[in-house]
């Protein structure tokens, strides 16, 4: 029977009533009393030096209040970046400023050089149009290789475009390279992980606020993480401690990654703020947020992979070019490290590994973490080259794979790239798989696409996923200028409703529906006694936010760390209450018991003796019943699975239409299926997005072609298949209490390979088996192409 | 500045506004419908859609002033008179059918569309409908099951 409350049911989701009436409270909903709006003049050129700015005919527009330059900002921090990077020789990563506003220099289409404060939204428009700029153009670099090779600098006063040149694990080189030398079979492959724009529904919001009569700043923006820009923005951009500045981040509108970093117009906003004494809202336009968001993926990468005759892999050499855009944004420089190159053993006994990246800066915007953030880049080489391994040994796809599997009495099992799996069992993933895919009917199917004169093809492929961050201790070894805890605030009310308060925040994720159906499960009172306050630095408590899969597992974590210390205070009251020995009591259901008798009280009586303390042991216990727990987790967590995927090819046009989509997960225990359930077809349609459609093309003058929804094809309903997704597989997570693993990116980790997997497979059955790779995304053009060569 | 007249969710306004202000734009900063969204500045994403005299439009493609003297409803106007959730809205909760909520008022205006055209689409003719409606969080699988699942109530309903 499926629950209906607590762990385990598909409860509603209590936050959609808002969305559906048109009650949400986004970012671009709030107006504060008297705000003043701004508009960003941008760069239209790549790369060039800023001669001169004339602002004297804006300035003289009635609506104008003030124009802000670069000049105004240099003595304001820049932007910082969140992770350093320790390089192959032991030398930290190059790290160039990234003002605010532009410094004498513009690296980037999009890179701001005038802030023009005015009345109206469009009066600062008006206005900015008045403003004379004198740039002389310089060359850009957009390719990495030509970057790397003598191209022109982005930086000059770093003197290269590499930002680090990083080797993992370094001391095993030498051994990986013999390896591979002696191996009986290597397959190699080259390949792009193409250039993607994250493209959250809601376009980027900020408004400043300053507050005169107490001196404190505040900024509404569309984050995910807003104790972290409260930080950020606090502590390295405008030196505002965090008592004097207060972030909130209302509903947001998806974020994808996107929304995890500090920018430019969030320091601004609150900047302009205190110096004008007015409030200053900025509304992204969707134009904007092409040119300023940062990108996602973008790595170019040959991988070798070493087998003997069998089919068993001995080792993986990957070398890697990874675009960092024009600036470090917050996590950058963490992604084709840290987030990438742990992930290199996917499912399988690797014995030896070695990841080579060199991250490099060019004139285009930054890149930073987008859905799953390395791991899908990882996955992708990982898999395709164990699809074409399998197709040159002549070894089936699925077989393969099985061979390498890590078994499940390996676990827990380490890798050669420095995780420790706990749990996982991916054989049975593998199982769920060919039947929920039906594997066994794809002959018939084959045969019926063919009577079409289409090209069938099956494509598959595994993942794995790290989530959940993660250690403090660990994280900050391996450069991280944070700690990745979670924080939780349980405050119970005098009648017997609770308050939680969460440092995660839900910008789609249901977490106010899901996280209250946890604490229900321990205190066993109804969910909508449970309330779930989030997004405001003013009432929660110090938190890293929602980002890496890491919400239930982590923030998930530290409210049951809470509610735990809840009923420990609330049993010694009962005791008292009762009469007996703290020892003796009992809670379940919403009620306290003394073991072997009829003694019993209520939570909602406990919670009234809590705060009406007139029979109450006030010499050994406090009145009151509200606790927080910060919880840093021991491990990461390892969601993993198996995906499949059927398309059939049109040989005449190269169009690929995608029949089926199964998906196989282990996310340990699941709080909410339903919400499991979105959360696997969304990022699904995400990585369908990036294998059939998505690019983010630059041409070599650095302007952004695909820079509008006319030219960035986006998926929309009827690019997408029905998919079946399945989680009945679980292997409960031992590195958090709650049992679970992260699902938020795992369908766009594992759903590109399988596609590609099936176009090839296609192609391969249906006679053009020279065509081992096609490049994402695989429009008509591309695969019309390489079934032509 | 050019002063608009309208009828919004069955209520008479009138607000002035620039002669470039979008009908979007105008519900919006002028009559505090903020249930309206605006995602892009092409006209592609759908977040914008309301009906104009019954008929679904995306709100960011005509200027306030043409909407002068027009029936206009928006998604605060969808709920029942009793404030509970209206058919469709109740069938995107049911169904799991929106995630961050940002597409979903122009969704759920698209939607009752739909059905007044088209009382019983096929998960086909939903797909093909919705083309001008993007959302990044759901992968539309639910989206198009809400609708489903509106259509079937609506029907035995009449
Ligand atoms: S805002 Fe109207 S279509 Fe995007
Ligand atoms: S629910 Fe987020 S864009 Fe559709």
């Amino acid at each position: 029977m499926p629950k209906d409350f607590g762990f385990g049911a598909s409860s509603k989701r209590r936050e959609d009533v808002r969305f559906l009436t048109g009650n949400g409270r986004y970012t671009d909903d709030i107006n504060v009393y008297g705000q003043a709006y701004v508009h960003f003049l941008r760069s239209d050129v790549a790369h060039g030096t800023i001669k001169s700015i004339n602002t004297e005919r804006a300035a003289a527009h009635p609506a104008v209040l003030r124009i802000f330059t670069g000049a105004d900002f240099a003595s304001v921090g820049g932007l910082p970046c969140g992770w350093q990077v320790t390089d192959r020789f032991g030398e930290p990563m190059k790290e160039p400023a990234h003002p605010v506003l532009a410094q004498g220099k513009v690296r980037h289409v999009g890179d701001p050089i005038a802030a023009i404060v005015a009345e109206s939204a469009a009066e600062a428009r008006d206005a900015a149009e008045m403003i004379e700029v004198d740039i002389e153009e310089l060359p850009a670099v957009i390719d990495m290789r030509a970057a790397l090779d003598g191209g022109p600098l982005v930086h000059d006063d770093l003197e290269t475009n590499l930002c680090y040149d990083w080797g993992f694990i370094e001391d095993n080189k030498d051994e990986v390279d013999a390896a591979i030398k002696k191996a009986p079979h290597v397959t190699r492959l080259d390949l792009t992980n193409n250039r993607l724009v994250p493209n959250a529904m809601e376009p980027r919001v900020a408004v400043g606020d300053y507050n005169s009569s107490n001196d404190e700043s505040i900024l509404y923006t569309t984050s995910q993480n807003p104790h972290v820009i409260r930080l950020l923005m606090g502590a390295f951009v405008l030196s505002i401690p965090e008592h004097k500045l207060r972030v909130v981040a209302p509903d947001v509108g998806g974020g994808f990654g996107s929304k995890i970093f500090h920018y430019a117009e969030e320091a601004f906003c609150t900047f302009a703020a205190r110096e004008l004494k007015r409030a200053v809202k900025w509304t992204a336009s969707r134009s904007e947020s092409f040119i300023t968001d940062a990108h996602g993926r973008d790595h170019v990468t040959t991988i070798e992979l070493a087998l003997d005759h069998d089919g068993n892999f001995i080792a993986i050499r990957t070398s890697t070019l990874a675009n960092m855009g024009a600036y470090l944004s917050t996590f950058s420089t963490s992604v084709p490290t840290w987030l990438h190159g742990t992930l290199m053993a996917g499912n399988y006994v690797t014995p030896l590994i070695y990841v080579n990246v060199k991250a490099v800066f060019t004139n285009t915007v930054p890149v930073d973490a987008y859905r799953g953030a390395g791991r899908p880049e990882a996955t992708f080489q990982l898999e395709r080259v164990i699809d074409k391994a399998a197709r040159e040994l002549g070894i089936d796809p699925i077989e393969i794979r099985r061979r390498n599997f890590i078994a499940k009495d390996q676990f827990p099992y380490a890798t050669p790239v420095a995780l420790e799996y706990d749990t996982g069992d991916y054989h049975a993933t593998m199982d769920k798989l060919e039947e929920i895919a039906d594997l066994k009917g794809f002959d018939n199917r084959l045969a019926q696409s063919k009577s079409k004169g289409k090209l069938r093809g099956l494509g598959l492929n595994c993942y794995i996923e790290a989530c959940g961050l993660a250690p403090s201790n660990l994280v900050g070894q391996l450069g991280a200028r944070a700690g990745l805890y979670e924080s939780a605030t349980l405050r119970v009310n005098a009648t017997g409703s609770v308050t939680v308060m969460t440092g995660s925040h839900s910008h789609g994720q249901g977490h106010e529906t899901t996280f209250p159906q946890v604490v229900s499960e321990m205190l066993g009172i109804a969910e909508d006694q449970i309330n779930l306050q989030h997004g405001d630095t003013a009432n929660t408590p110090m938190g890293m936010g929602t980002y890496g899969s890491r919400s239930i597992a982590v923030g998930g974590s530290a409210i049951l760390r809470a509610t735990e210390k809840i009923i420990a205070k609330a049993k010694k009251i009962a005791a008292h209450l009762m009469e007996a020995s703290a020892d003796d009591v009992e809670f379940s259901d919403g009620t306290f018991r003394v073991a072997g008798t009829d003694k019993e009280v209520a939570w909602a009586d406990v919670c009234l003796a809590a705060y009406v303390p007139h029979n109450y042991p006030l010499t050994e216990l406090e009145p009151g019943l509200e606790e927080t727990a910060f919880y840093d987790p021991a491990n990461f967590t390892y969601p993993a699975g198996a995906y499949a995927c059927e398309v059939e090819v049109d040989p005449e046009t190269g169009k690929v239409d995608i029949c089926s989509f199964a998906a196989a997960d282990d996310f340990g225990r699941i709080v909410n299926p339903m919400v499991v359930d979105g959360q696997v077809h969304g990022g699904i349609a995400q990585g369908i997005g990036q294998a059939m459609l998505e690019s983010a093309i630059y041409d070599e003058d650095g302007q952004l072609l695909s820079g509008s929804y006319m030219d960035y094809a986006m998926p929309r309903a009827d690019d997408l298949p029905s998919m079946v997704v399945d989680h009945s597989c679980q292997t409960p997570c031992t590195h958090n209490p709650l049992g679970v693993k992260g699902c938020g990116e795992a369908g766009a980790i594992g759903s590109p390979p399988a596609i590609v997997n099936a176009v090839i497979d296609a192609l391969s059955r249906g006679g053009y088996s020279h065509v081992d790779h096609i490049d994402m995304p695989l429009s008509p053009h591309r695969v019309w192409e390489a079934i032509q060569t | 500045m050019v002063t608009v007249t309208l009828t919004v969710n069955g209520q008479e306004k009138t607000s002035d506004c620039e002669g470039r202000s979008l009908l979007s734009d105008f519900l919006r900063d002028n009559l505090n419908l903020t249930g309206t969204h605006v995602g892009c500045d092409t006209s592609q994403c759908g977040a914008c859609v309301v009906h104009v005299d019954g008929e679904a439009v995306k709100s960011c493609t005509m200027f306030a002033w043409e909407a002068q003297g027009a029936d206009v409803a928006t998604i605060e106007g969808m709920a029942e008179d009793d404030g509970s959730l209206g058919t469709i809205q109740q069938a995107f909760q049911d169904h799991h059918g929106l995630q961050c909520g940002f597409c979903t008022p122009g969704m759920v205006m698209s939607a009752a569309a739909l059905l007044k055209k088209n009382p019983d689409p096929t998960e086909y003719e939903i797909r093909d409908y919705l083309e001008g409606n993007i959302c990044r969080c759901t992968g539309y699988q639910n989206i198009v099951h809400a609708i489903q699942a509106a259509a079937q109530t609506m029907r035995a309903a009449t």
